[in-house]
């Protein structure tokens, strides 16, 4: 548990990692994934509740946990002045690995994270994508044996995004733990052999994302939206044709396993939207399911 | 110190390599500006119609007090901007706590850093000294570590309040009306027994007059111990208060 005076951040948040996967945090912002996160990584005690990494305490083992794991903040603390190469060593230095390694190291990582041809440029004029591999490369300096990446893709575009699923993903292929946190539920698909999904520092529910859209939610979902104003009694529509029916602002979704049987359906009952759409469950729909909210807001 | 604190102190380093050119210049020039103007220029005109207690030169009295001054600005500097960023805006010490190193280690490494940067420019600051006439005794060569006190004795307390601050108006301020009057009025550039009794109360308590007394004893090779010992526990009292303050305030900051 960790309290901040009055506001309870993260509340009996209960998970065991395995080695080797790549377990999520999934959720909107303030949920507690971030400060789950720090408290993993050693740099937030625990308020309340009993925290093993390792098998350690991080109140009393903190230096030696840390040293076996690889961060990536949200923000990136890179040092805008130094270049590429030399935030790599110096970060290598903070885990007290000799100065004549870190050369090699810091160009072995330098071309995984395809950064090689900008090995002596400052970071400052870095693109997002680039720095965040950057913050990867660095963050595996010392041969971490989980990764802690906190939203390792948020205000990266597609493609950059894509890249940095690629380099985390052999990493995974590599034996490397993943622990990450995001709100993109295309993120977490990707990445997450596991996830939990939390909100209001609860876990709302855990499992894999397969298994967590088959639990919470249909197999397809159609989406409709309406030019002149939905009809009023859409109970009345959608009887016995879908198994749930959530309500957004600006569009509904239906719930069903066969979206096309569905649509077609409705079409016979004189329901006219704008627009139909019909696609497959994604965690989104889950999230919507356990928390009655969308994750991005 | 923990050989952790060693490694922050590195990263530093690494950040000064960048600029030590310049700096080095300036480190160089401005004893030599200031001496030229006050210790050259002002002192002719003060050694003709004013006696110096001890009957020295404008030169010997103001020499130590630059330096003991100089010595207080480059450390406030030193831990204002450079600490309030490496807590929010290159965030450099959230960086280094994602690694082994703990708060204390943060702390220390960089403090450690701000007294090397010290330990250079005063060296550099009292060959100039001793190059222009302002140093009558061998003693002058412990003017290094005390001056370097001196500025401990400002950049802890000065961490502590910026790991504190939330933003970069205080340093200003504390530069405006803490460090300017100090340099002015700590018995630098005239004793303080010309200033009104009140002031010269304020002006004792300063840990600036007392570096500055101290500085001066050694450059002038006339050191009355016991005197000198209370000048040196005044800073060493101060270095050490601040330090404690810092690793509290340090630790509110970055341990959430």
């Amino acid at each position: 548990m960790k309290r901040f005076g009055e506001l309870v951040a993260v509340d009996g948040v209960d998970f065991d990692l395995q080695r080797g996967e790549a377990f999520g945090f999934l959720g909107p912002n303030g949920a507690g994934k971030t400060s789950t996160m720090r408290m993993i990584g050693c740099v937030s005690p625990v308020t309340d509740g009993t925290l093993r990494v390792f098998g350690l305490d991080p109140g009393r083992d903190g230096v030696k946990i840390r040293g076996r794991l690889g961060v990536v903040p949200q923000l990136d603390t890179l040092d805008m002045e130094l270049t590429v190469r030399e935030n790599i060593i110096i970060y290598g230095r903070y885990f007290g690995l000799p100065r004549r390694a870190l050369g090699a190291r810091a160009d072995e990582l330098l071309d995984f994270v395809q950064l090689t041809e900008r090995a002596n440029d400052k970071v400052e004029p870095l693109s997002g994508g680039m720095k965040r591999r950057l913050t990867i490369a660095r963050s595996l300096v010392n041969d971490p044996e989980v990764m802690l990446l906190d939203e390792p893709t948020t205000g990266l575009d597609p493609q950059a995004r894509h890249v940095v699923w690629d380099r985390l993903y052999r990493l995974k292929q590599s034996g490397v733990t993943l622990v990450l946190t995001t709100h993109y539920m295309d993120e977490a698909e990707q990445l997450c052999d596991r996830l939990v999904v939390m909100d209001k520092g609860k876990i709302a529910a855990e499992g894999s994302p397969r298994e967590l859209i088959e639990r919470y939610s249909t197999r397809e979902v159609i989406e409709l939206r309406f030019e002149n104003g939905r009809p009023d009694d859409f109970g009345y529509w959608t009887e016995g044709l879908v198994s749930r029916v959530e309500s957004l602002p600006d569009r509904v979704l239906l719930y069903t396993d066969d979206g096309d049987a569905a649509a077609h359906g409705l079409h016979e009952r004189g329901l006219v939207p704008e627009s139909v759409l019909v696609r497959r469950s994604t965690l989104e729909d889950v999230f919507l399911h356990l928390t009655g909210r969308s994750l991005i807001e | 110190m923990s050989t952790l604190a060693l490694r922050p102190f590195e990263y530093f380093f690494a950040q000064y390599r960048r600029v030590w050119r310049g700096s080095a210049v300036t480190s160089v020039v401005t004893p030599v500006v200031y001496l030229l103007a006050l210790g050259v220029g002002l002192g002719v005109f003060v050694d003709r119609s004013a006696e110096l207690p001890g009957g020295i030169s404008y030169l010997e009295f103001v020499a130590p007090g630059l330096l003991a001054g100089t010595m207080m600005q480059i450390a406030t500097f030193e831990s204002s901007w450079p600490v309030l960023s490496a807590i929010k805006w290159d965030r450099q010490y959230l960086a280094m706590l994602a690694t082994p190193l703990r708060v204390g280690d943060v702390l220390l490494g960089h403090q450690a850093w701000v007294a090397a940067r010290l330990t250079m420019i005063a060296t550099i600051y009292l060959v100039v000294i001793t190059a222009f006439g302002g140093v009558s005794s061998p003693l002058a060569i412990l003017a290094i570590p005390v001056a370097v006190l001196v500025g401990v004795a400002f950049s802890a307390p000065i961490a502590a309040w910026a790991a504190h601050t939330e933003t970069e108006v205080s340093f200003v301020a504390i530069f405006r009306f803490v460090i300017l009057p100090m340099f002015l009025f700590s018995g630098t550039f005239f004793p303080i027994s010309s200033l009104p009794s009140a002031l010269e109360v304020l002006a004792h308590l300063t840990p600036l007059w007392h570096g500055v007394s101290l500085c001066r004893q050694l450059t002038l090779g006339e050191v009355e111990l016991w005197n000198a010992l209370g000048h040196l526990v005044y800073l060493v009292s101060f270095a050490a208060v601040g330090l404690a303050l810092a690793r509290y305030t340090y630790r509110k900051r970055l341990v959430l």
